[in-house]
């Protein structure tokens, strides 16, 4: 692998960058792979590299549709933070925020990891009591959470409305420090580097059409490229699952749902830290570029559309215009939906498939982008060794005949 | 500078503004832009990334460039477009992103690192030591405008309108079609983004049925208002969503102090895109210079502002449509030269004869200059003096709404563009959008797209026009650097090594070198992009794919798209009928899942501690009227109930209550209430205040799925009725003096059951139910009457009762508040009211969900008491933690905590794993880093064998 | 923002409706297997494309809707009650 560093890029740019190589070479099917990983999404392609620096195995291709990094990865809102109620959750996603940390250098990638902290406002004495309960939870999974005042929330957030009569007083705040954001598109291309210089086929362009069968377990893919032979399959398509799932005979616990994102014009530095409302469902923080980066709440409507509806919207803008009444002077620049896999206890489904040979990586809902480095060390477990990360192990399909849902559905809003 | 005459401009308003503190002056009509390069002002902005100096490319939306800080009394605008905004005497404009001005910007240096960042080069440097050394000053560097932090916008009603036809824009081809739609009976409305109907044809010469095209286009609009069209000018088209909803944005122009922007909603049967196409620039050395401009803007500048943007021009093209660019400069007494890629012909020697100098075979390499242009070299090695060169590379249609509503684009090499591909139901292209070859085809395209009679188009005649085929790149490659996306400081260099690098897929050339991510969604920028891509890779463009097109067509003010839905009417609390009274008695009224209620009356420090004592020693009265007063009507009624309630409701005799639970599907508890039979067909439902919505449509639900319409009803009546709570050892006395009319001896109404009586002369209803442990009576009358209610109950001796104190008496006796002291995975066992789980046998909602694995096994939390033993109250969402192994783990929470006045302690309510088999045992609880101890009890602390409720 | 034909109401928008899951799916009774009530429960079609829905009219009639309605396109075949 090409290296990347201020010293490459200085000698590059005397000689007209006449020397960079592609970041990840395209590659064409071969007829067999120990492992087909099917989405070449952040998920698809962590697990890629996890399976050739974890486990040793190189025999791996990744299929991806369209372009990688296109799906949810693509159009998320960045946002990276562990503050889950469930001490499992906590593990899994504490997990991936240490992995993040690390993973510009792991890389040899600028992800561009931006720790600079995650604030949920307490609008009144109930949602303190609410968030306490959370923020003990949290402390005792061993994430780093404090509950601050309200004048530490407003110095965080100096442009909040700090009138304490206004429709959504600033009471406290629950804060993660090392919660954060990064470049959502270079986690893709991070990976993808990475698992391509260990030897992983991705392969773009080449969508799965359905799987064979061998004596009742998956051994092959059938795709818009030709047949291609795996001994273990692993699936991580986000919104797709159900149907990916349906061609392979079983059900998935899921609804496909519309989330939005949107973006305003790009302002100098006016908001340093994340800030969200589960109260009024809306979140902002500022991307590197200027541009206010903002979300809300899904949009409960089955929909592959990915696109958004205008009432939803409005009801992001409209309680960050009232938190936040300098933000009227904005404009708002652009805004796309994804297709998120809600799972009915918002948490992820990882774990093999009814049909064996295939292994299931899905149920992110809305947190699939800050769970990519935790998704991909899991999922690369599971498909190595056939069984679960202990990490892993509480979020198996099995948990819904149980009934022993990892109910996240109050832990907050979807971002 | 500006001409004498000519121009949409009133001459006779003069409007004086500033610019980067410069006293400046345009006319009424001037645009921001127009009024700026009428006084000349270059540059006017500084690019993105390398603080490039810049000058206007173009004249509408289309604009990269400029972008200003606009203050005009009260109203800021820290990205104003300035080729959207109109001038207005007394506006305060300056550039932004510049450190100093566009004029003197101190950054100017980072264009000499060109080469050191080039795109995408922050993915390859700033690991070491860690990006959050370099991010700061990076985002320092990166913005555009700056927030004014006291700005506080109003609240911007939006308006709503349905219309048979929408038709954007107000061109040849939108005119005609809005005129056939009209023609048709059809209700029409007319969007146009500019000041006036017309389009192109505002400055572009035409004639229409033998006149002038502008007198055809007076004509039609005067057709259309008097026929009850509506015409929005000054509108843009945001965004086309699902089933025709089109959202507007209506520039109001001067609004000082108020808004200038306003939002509509406009759903449409079918819809009109007419919006045109936009010239693209061409690819030449620094072509990003100031005086630098799109053929076509300068042509718009000319003849609408009566601004000619230069005295020595070069008109580059490789189309017949710069012609009359040339033509109409030359006339306005500058002095032009024509660079045409083609070879001589016709349209040459006829622009010869007005002077004009062309050169064909001929394309423009490089401008020269720095801060303005000066002059180009031209491919052939000659140099042209020039202050304005105004390039024509072909035309981009403007298909964005198409796109919003899943439409492909494909690709159409001869005309060099991309076009509508398979059609969008309810929605037809027309015009140049459309690729109509001419302003006859354009008209034709509009009737036909609005289903008018093709017989009644007009006939139209044109100066030349021509799209120009796919893009010219044969100079993007000559010179060190050539713009393609302005605003995001993309150059052909940058899309080469996207390529270089396998950035090759469209949208991942986009992201990885932000081309076209900018404010103008790269509306002037993809096309370039997507042939020199094509150019890199070897590839056709048509094999590119594209990226997506998202609303908004424009950026949107976020005030505006709030509209009204601001303050007290975000989200609006809900109030009882009574509020009035508690105000008066000093209520202090808070916020309770989004219901304003009396928290506690007169001084909060000691009104906790007195209202308690009143209400376990004396009377007290509660304001209960959110509480839920459900009908559930007819002979299926109890069976409704049944299902719904995990509680067994059909057994219940008339005119007595039962508590009961209704769970989830999931076997969870959704909900308590208190269940009054009042007959076997007749029953209501009182459920907790922040559920009533939800029991409403749980219960229909269930009517719905599974019973007969004809044979159950659910009626919400809680706004109706207004109930006051009465509880305390006095309260018998206190509902004897309200006069009901009914028998209070407590051998004739038992606790828990229910009287009908009249209050003043209106009905009441009398329930014996207690919330506090006490005796206690709910009494509900109409709403209206509550404050007579109140003021009689007051007089007898009750005294004011607040949630808060509530809080502590329920607490007290052990009553939970679902949702407070349950969570989601709460079952009724957990609660200890798990026999009707093992005691029925029929159907009810979450009963199978009862018998889980999960629902069985050990570590369930269930309700416990906690009594503290300290002299502080525990915290809500405090934890109790056990040692595990090495480390420690919770096992469970505090739900409601409080001081208890009666038992001279604090208490507190708690979800514990196994908390029922373990009173006695003392936990630790831990609270952001604090300890303390609390000692497990069952959840009822005061009178558990309930003496009294009839005491 | 959608357009549902209320077969009570006529068209009205979206947010006066509130999804209520998959058309034809019948209540398991209590024999289910543990298996049975998850699928009951969780295991929706999720379909992508022609799908049978259920949605409340719930600023509205209150009643129950069966909407016909691609996923994809979003284009809605047509509206019938629930209970007729």
């Amino acid at each position: 692998m090409q290296r990347y560093s201020t010293w490459r890029l200085i000698r590059e740019a005397l000689r007209a960058h006449s020397g960079w190589v592609p970041a990840w070479e395209d590659r064409d099917p071969e007829p067999r792979y120990e492992i087909v990983l099917v989405g070449g999404g952040g998920h698809g392609l962590a697990t890629a590299y996890y399976l050739a620096r974890n486990h040793g195995i190189r025999r791996v291709a990744v299929l991806e549709r369209g372009w990688i990094g296109g799906g949810n990865t693509g159009r998320n809102t960045t946002i990276i933070r562990s503050n889950y109620f469930h001490p499992r959750s906590a593990a899994l996603y504490d997990f991936s925020v240490r992995l993040y940390e690390g993973l510009a250098r792991e890389l040899n990638y600028n992800i561009m990891f931006s720790q600079r902290g995650m604030i949920e406002i307490a609008h009144s004495e109930a949602d303190l009591e609410t968030m306490s309960r959370a923020a003990n939870s949290m402390r005792l999974s061993g994430v780093d959470i404090t509950l601050i005042g309200r004048e530490q929330a407003l110095a965080m957030a100096p442009l909040l409305d700090p009138s304490p009569g206004c429709r959504w007083p600033v009471r406290g705040a629950l804060m993660q420090r090392r919660a954060g954001t990064a470049r959502h598109d270079a986690v893709a291309w991070g990976y993808a580097r990475a698992a391509a210089a260990l030897g992983v086929h991705i392969i773009q362009g080449c969508e799965v059409l359905g799987f064979d069968s061998v004596n009742g377990r998956a051994a092959a893919v059938e795709t818009s490229r030709g047949r291609i032979e795996a001994d273990r399959i692993g699936i991580a398509v986000a919104g797709n699952s159900s149907s990916l799932a349906r061609a392979t005979g079983f059900e998935l616990p899921l609804h496909s749902y519309t989330l939005q994102a949107m973006v305003s014009e790009p302002v100098k530095p006016c908001l340093d830290c994340i800030v969200s409302s589960n109260t009024n469902g809306s979140y902002v923080s500022q991307s590197d570029k200027g541009e206010l980066v903002m979300g809300g709440n899904l949009d409960r409507c089955p929909s592959y559309a990915q696109r958004g509806g205008f009432r939803v919207t409005q009801s992001v803008v409209a309680p960050l215009v009232e938190m936040f009444p300098a933000f009227g002077s904005l404009r708002l620049m652009r805004q796309w939906g994804g297709t998120v896999d809600a799972s009915p206890d918002n948490s992820p489904i990882i774990g093999p498939a009814p049909v064996p040979g295939i292994y299931l990586n899905c149920g992110w809902g809305t947190g699939g982008f800050k769970a990519i480095p935790a998704g991909g060390t899991v999922f690369a477990h599971l498909l190595a060794t056939g069984t679960h990360h202990p990490l892993s192990a509480p979020f198996d399909l099995g948990r819904f005949a149980r009934g022993e849902l990892i109910d996240e559905a109050h832990a907050g809003v979807a971002h | 500078m500006r001409l004498a005459s000519g121009g949409e401009i009133d001459r006779g308003t003069p409007l004086a503004f500033r610019f980067d503190g410069a006293d400046l002056e345009g006319y009424a009509g001037d645009t921001l832009a127009s009024a700026l390069l009428a006084n000349d002002v270059q540059p006017l902005a500084r690019s993105f990334k390398y603080h490039r100096p810049r000058g206007l490319l173009a004249a509408a939306h289309e604009e990269p460039n400029a972008v200003l800080d606009l203050r005009h009394g009260a109203y800021h605008d820290p990205n104003a477009r300035a080729t959207l905004e109109l001038l207005a005497a007394g506006m305060e404009l300056r550039s932004v992103h510049a450190r100093g001005t566009a004029q003197r910007d101190a950054l100017a240096f980072l264009d000499r690192c060109w080469r050191f960042i080039p795109a995408g080069f922050y993915y390859k440097t700033f690991m070491w030591p860690g990006w959050k050394w370099f991010e700061p000053a990076i985002r320092r560097m990166a913005g555009r405008g700056v927030v004014d932090p006291s700005y506080h916008p109003r609240a911007q009603p939006q308006r709503y309108l349905n219309a048979d036809l929408c038709v954007i824009g107000a061109g040849a081809a939108g005119l005609a079609a809005a005129q056939a739609g009209l023609r048709r009976g059809l209700r029409v409305v007319l969007v146009e983004q500019r000041t006036r109907c017309g389009g192109t044809l505002l400055w572009r010469s035409a004639r229409i049925d033998g006149e002038p095209a502008m007198r055809w286009v007076a004509a039609v609009e005067r057709e259309l208002r008097s026929g009850g069209a509506e015409v929005l000018l000054c509108t843009t088209a945001l965004g086309l969503y699902d089933h025709g909803l089109l959202a507007l944005s209506e520039r109001m122009g001067d609004a000082t102090g108020g808004a200038r922007e306003r939002v509509w909603q406009l759903r449409a049967r079918q819809v009109v895109l007419a919006s045109g196409a936009i010239e693209r620039p061409l690819l030449f050395g620094d072509n990003d210079r100031p005086g630098v401009m799109l053929a076509d803007s300068a042509l718009e500048y000319l003849r609408r502002y009566a601004v000619r943007a230069g005295e020595r021009v070069v008109v580059a093209t490789g189309n017949d449509s710069a012609y009359a660019v040339a033509e109409a400069l030359q006339a306005a007494g500058a002095r032009c030269v024509l660079v045409d890629a083609r070879a001589d012909g016709a349209l040459a020697a006829a622009a010869r004869t007005q002077g004009i100098e062309v050169r064909a075979n001929e394309r423009v390499a490089c401008a020269v200059g720095r801060d303005r242009v000066r002059a180009v070299r031209l491919a052939s090695g000659a140099t042209v003096e020039a202050d304005l060169v105004a390039m024509a590379g072909g035309w981009t249609p403007l298909i964005h709404l198409y796109c919003h509503a899943r439409g492909r684009p494909r690709w159409d090499a001869a005309r060099g563009a991309m076009l509508p591909g398979d059609p969008v139901h309810g929605l037809a292209v027309a015009g140049a959008a459309n690729g109509a070859d001419s302003l006859q085809q354009a008209l034709e395209q509009g009737v036909a797209a609005a289903g008018g009679a093709a017989g009644s188009t007009p006939r139209a005649e044109e100066a030349a026009f021509g799209w120009g085929g796919e893009p010219d790149i044969a100079q993007a490659f000559t010179t060190p650097r050539v713009w393609v996306d302005l605003q995001h400081d993309v150059t052909v260099k940058d899309v080469a090594l996207a390529v270089r690098e396998n950035f090759s897929a469209a949208e991942h050339l986009k992201r990885y070198t932000t081309l076209g991510m900018a404010t103008d969604q790269g509306r002037t920028s993809n096309v370039n992009g997507l042939a020199v891509l094509a150019d890199r890779t070897g590839r056709e463009i048509s094999t590119l794919g594209v990226t997506t097109f998202r609303p908004p067509f424009v950026p949107v003010g976020m005030a505006a798209l709030a509209g009204a839905d601001r303050g007290e009417l975000q989200a609006p609390l809900r109030r009882l009928p009574a509020e009035n009274v508690h105000r008066a008695e000093g209520a202090a009224l808070l916020d309770y899942g989004n219901l304003l209620r009396p928290a506690w009356y007169g001084d909060r420090e000691t009104a906790l501690a007195r209202e308690c004592r009143a209400a376990r020693t004396e009377a007290v009265v509660l304001d209960a009227s959110s509480l839920g007063k459900i009908e559930v009507l007819g002979p299926d009624a109890a069976a409704l109930l049944d299902f719904v309630f995990y509680t067994r409701i059909s057994t219940l005799a008339p005119g007595r209550l039962r508590y009961g639970l209704a769970l989830a599907e999931s076997g969870g508890i959704f909900d308590d209430a208190v269940v009054l039979c009042v007959s076997p067909r007749h029953f209501v439902v009182s459920c907790s205040s922040g559920h009533v919505a939800a029991m409403v449509a749980n219960l229909e639900a269930w009517r719905e799925d599974r019973f007969d319409l004809a044979r159950v009803f659910v009626h919400d009546a809680t706004p109706q009725w207004a109930t006051l709570a009465i509880s305390g050892p006095q309260a018998r006395r206190v509902i004897s003096a309200l006069e009901l009319g009914i028998d209070l001896a407590d051998g004739a109404f038992l606790h828990m059951s229910a009287r009908d009586g009249v209050f003043a002369g209106v009905p009441a209803r009398i329930a014996r139910v207690s919330f506090t442990g006490e005796r206690g009576y709910e009494v509900s009358v109409p709403a209206d009457r509550c404050a007579e209610l109140w003021g009689r109950a007051r007089e007898a001796g009750a005294r004011p009762l607040g949630v808060e104190a509530l809080g502590v008496l329920r607490v007290e006796k052990g009553y939970i508040f679902v949702g407070q002291d349950t969570d989601g995975e709460t079952m009724p066992q957990d609660i200890g009211m798990g026999q009707a789980r093992l005691a029925r046998q029929d159907a009810f909602v979450g009963d199978r969900s009862l018998f889980l694995p999960a629902a069985a096994r050990a570590g369930r939390r269930q309700l416990v008491g906690v009594s503290a033993l300290g002299e502080a109250p525990l915290a809500v969402g405090a934890h109790a933690v056990v040692r595990d192994g090495a480390s420690e783990r919770s096992i469970g929470f505090v739900t409601s905590s409080y001081f208890s006045i009666l038992l001279g302690r604090p208490i507190a309510l708690a979800l514990i794993e196994d908390g029922a088999a373990r009173h006695g045992e003392t936990l630790e609880f831990e609270h952001l880093g604090a300890r303390s101890a609390g000692r497990l009890v069952p959840p009822c602390l005061h009178d558990p064998r309930g003496e009294r409720l009839n005491a | 923002m959608q357009q549902f034909p209320c077969p009570f109401c006529g068209p009205r928008p979206e947010d006066e409706f509130r999804y209520a899951g998959d058309a034809g799916r019948p209540r398991p009774g209590r024999d289910a297997s543990d298996a049975e009530w998850a699928a009951y429960l969780y295991f929706g079609r999720n379909a992508r494309g022609a799908a049978r829905e259920l949605w409340i009219h719930s600023y509205g009639c209150g009643r129950w809707i069966e909407l016909s309605r691609d996923t994809v396109s979003h284009v809605v075949d047509g509206a019938k009650p629930m209970n007729p």
